[in-house]
């Protein structure tokens, strides 16, 4: 696809997310909006996937969102990926749905290989899936996106610390660098530090990419794809904006976990082109 | 009251190691994994074995949870292997959500549970384990008696599709089961047949039974022995069948008495069948440094106390 192509899928998933969420009234519009470019680079672009789903992933590419709050964007890009229907986008956290709240494998939503809310643990989840494609003689990779305020749990310094031990290197960990979290900015609430020199230490090859860039994302994760099987795994610090395409949502950590009004939509959506057709 | 012996005494966590490498040998898709803990665990001879099938993980028991779940991700059927109390308690949330929630067909198997752990006290003495895992929708829970159950066991969760608590233990143990039985999972194991009173009992507890039941014989009591190795999903037709004959029922296990076998036992009675019963298991508290055997009697886990819990239960009768 060429970059005109990505960024108009793009802006069909953000507005997706804006009405997935406003539907509902509930759920995380923020980091999902910042990591809309991420997911179509990855899901229309980047990764190697075969048709249809199967939970082993054998003969692909596999992703895992660590930081599941932002399920409105994964699912809406599965779903223009062609996982399953898009009308089915209509159910997002409502009874008896397969779009859970946070994603989750129990209700068989295809595209979905773990679950994820309580942070920390996808960086494990996706070691463990990367280990089992070196058993299997499996020359694809694995993706793992996570917060950046999800650094602060403990248990993803622990994956951190096992996978250059251990050599993982079909392994690529995106990091969404928003510098925002649920009380507020990074900064203030437990500062992340210099995340390229902690990673570093740690033995991975870090690069920096600007997510809300399609060109700069797609250069991003061909850089990290050109790392693969050199002895070391890869983590991108992804700058992206909390909110990226909605103006009054942009920049800062109040529409984390907030749904948009009517007049907020209405809003939203005016600044959204229908690019692909609503769901 | 069927006789019982043994020849020898091995530790559990033995017949652990020895299945796993029956295991492995079966099937190419059993991986291990280990937190600093591969002599404690018996996992030795597994990595002698299968070295490229082994993942030594360090000091870092949530990390170990999320890989074996992701190992499950391309086929793999991943044991892990640390004390239970790194097992359990330290990582119920990574448990919770990348293994029992998301369906990963991970075995979790746990040395050093309950109090025969010994001197190292109480920090590493898990009495909850049990009922942490037994709580978790789609969990299956054993604690097998002996080393032979223990290596049947372990060879037998890894044709089973699903998460798996493996439960045992750190001393060395009467072995008094076939060495070359067939395991069943949920599948209750009928030690001894009686009409008087139901014992049930799990892991180092079914030896114990065995010895309470040869006092109690000679008391001219006629106890049934039930080994519940399996604890979930609970054998509840050869529960009911039980206690239908006999009216009255102790349970014993290495575990507090809130939510363990008992009360696993309790609520099924409840529900269908209500009879007096009485525990013998740890009072709701913590344990503490001494050998085993010291423990076993401080806190009421012996042969003794399930005589005294079965004079007790008949009078309830």
């Amino acid at each position: 696809m060429n970059i005109e192509t990505l960024e108009q899928t793009a802006t069909q998933v953000r507005r997706d997310i804006v009405r997935m969420v406003h539907a509902c009234q509930s759920g995380h519009p923020g980091g999902s909006l910042g990591c809309a470019d991420l997911f179509v680079a990855l899901f229309f672009e980047v990764m190697d996937r075969k048709p249809g789903f199967d939970m082993d992933g054998t003969g692909e590419d596999v992703f895992f969102l660590s930081n599941g709050h932002i399920s409105p964007v994964f699912y809406s890009t599965l779903a223009r990926a062609g996982y399953f229907e898009i009308s089915e986008l209509a159910t997002f956290r409502k009874i008896n749905s397969r779009l859970q709240g946070h994603p989750t494998t129990h209700e068989g939503l295809p595209g979905v290989r773990i679950a994820s809310g309580s942070l920390g643990q996808g960086l494990s989840a996706a070691i463990g899936a990367a280990l089992a494609k070196k058993l299997n003689k499996d020359n694809h990779l694995v993706y793992v996106l996570m917060g950046d305020g999800e650094l602060q749990e403990g248990q993803v310094w622990e994956a951190a610390m096992f996978a250059p031990h251990n050599k993982v290197d079909n392994l690529i960990a995106i990091v969404d660098y928003n510098g925002q979290q649920i009380d507020g900015s990074t900064e203030h609430v437990l500062s992340l530090g210099d995340l390229r020199a902690k990673w570093e230490a740690f033995g991975w090859n870090v690069l920096e990419m600007n997510g809300n860039d399609m060109a700069d994302t797609l250069k991003g994760l061909a850089q990290a794809k050109q790392q693969a099987g050199k002895g070391q795994p890869s983590v991108i610090l992804m700058r992206t904006e909390m909110g990226n395409g909605v103006d009054f949502m942009m920049g800062s950590h109040k529409w984390h976990g907030v749904a948009p009004n009517d007049e907020q939509l209405a809003s939203a959506l005016a600044q959204l082109e229908e690019t692909l057709g609503d769901y | 009251m069927k006789k019982y012996s043994f020849t020898e005494k091995k530790d559990t966590r033995s017949g652990f190691g020895a299945g796993l490498v029956e295991a492995g040998k079966k099937n190419e898709n059993v991986v291990a994994l280990c937190a600093d803990l591969i002599g404690s665990l018996k996992m030795n001879d597994f990595i002698k074995e299968f070295p490229e099938r082994f993942f030594q993980v360090g000091i870092a028991e949530a990390n170990m949870m999320g890989i074996a779940a992701g190992l499950t991700i391309g086929g793999k059927i991943p044991f892990t292997g640390t004390f239970a109390n790194f097992s359990t308690g330290r990582v119920y949330d990574q448990i919770r959500q990348s293994i029992a929630y998301s369906g990963k067909n991970v075995k979790i198997c746990a040395s050093h549970a309950g109090l025969t752990l010994g001197e190292d006290g109480a920090t590493h003495q898990i009495l909850e384990d049990i009922g942490l895992m037994k709580m978790l929708p789609g969990m299956t829970v054993i604690n097998p008696c002996d080393y032979n159950q223990t290596k049947a066991a372990t060879e037998a969760i890894a044709g089973h599709e699903g998460p798996v608590y493996l439960r045992f233990g750190r001393p060395a143990v009467p072995v008094f089961t076939d060495p070359d039985q067939k395991f069943e999972i949920g599948k209750a194991w009928m030690v001894n047949e009686g009409k008087d009173v139901s014992i049930f009992a799990t892991g180092h507890l079914v030896w114990e039974a065995i010895l309470a039941g040869e006092k109690l014989a000679e008391m001219g009591i006629d106890a049934e022995i039930i080994n519940i190795h399996t604890i979930k999903p609970l054998d509840a037709e050869a529960v009911l069948k039980s206690v239908a004959k006999t009216g009255c029922v102790v349970t014993a296990e290495e575990h507090n008495r809130l939510g363990g076998l008992g009360d696993s036992i309790a609520q099924l009675l409840a529900t269908k069948q209500p009879a007096p019963q009485e525990y013998v298991a740890v009072n709701d508290s913590f344990g503490e440094s001494g050998t085993p055997a010291q423990l076993m009697e401080k806190y009421g886990l012996n042969a003794d106390n399930i005589v005294a819990a079965v004079q007790k239960v008949l009078k309830r009768k």
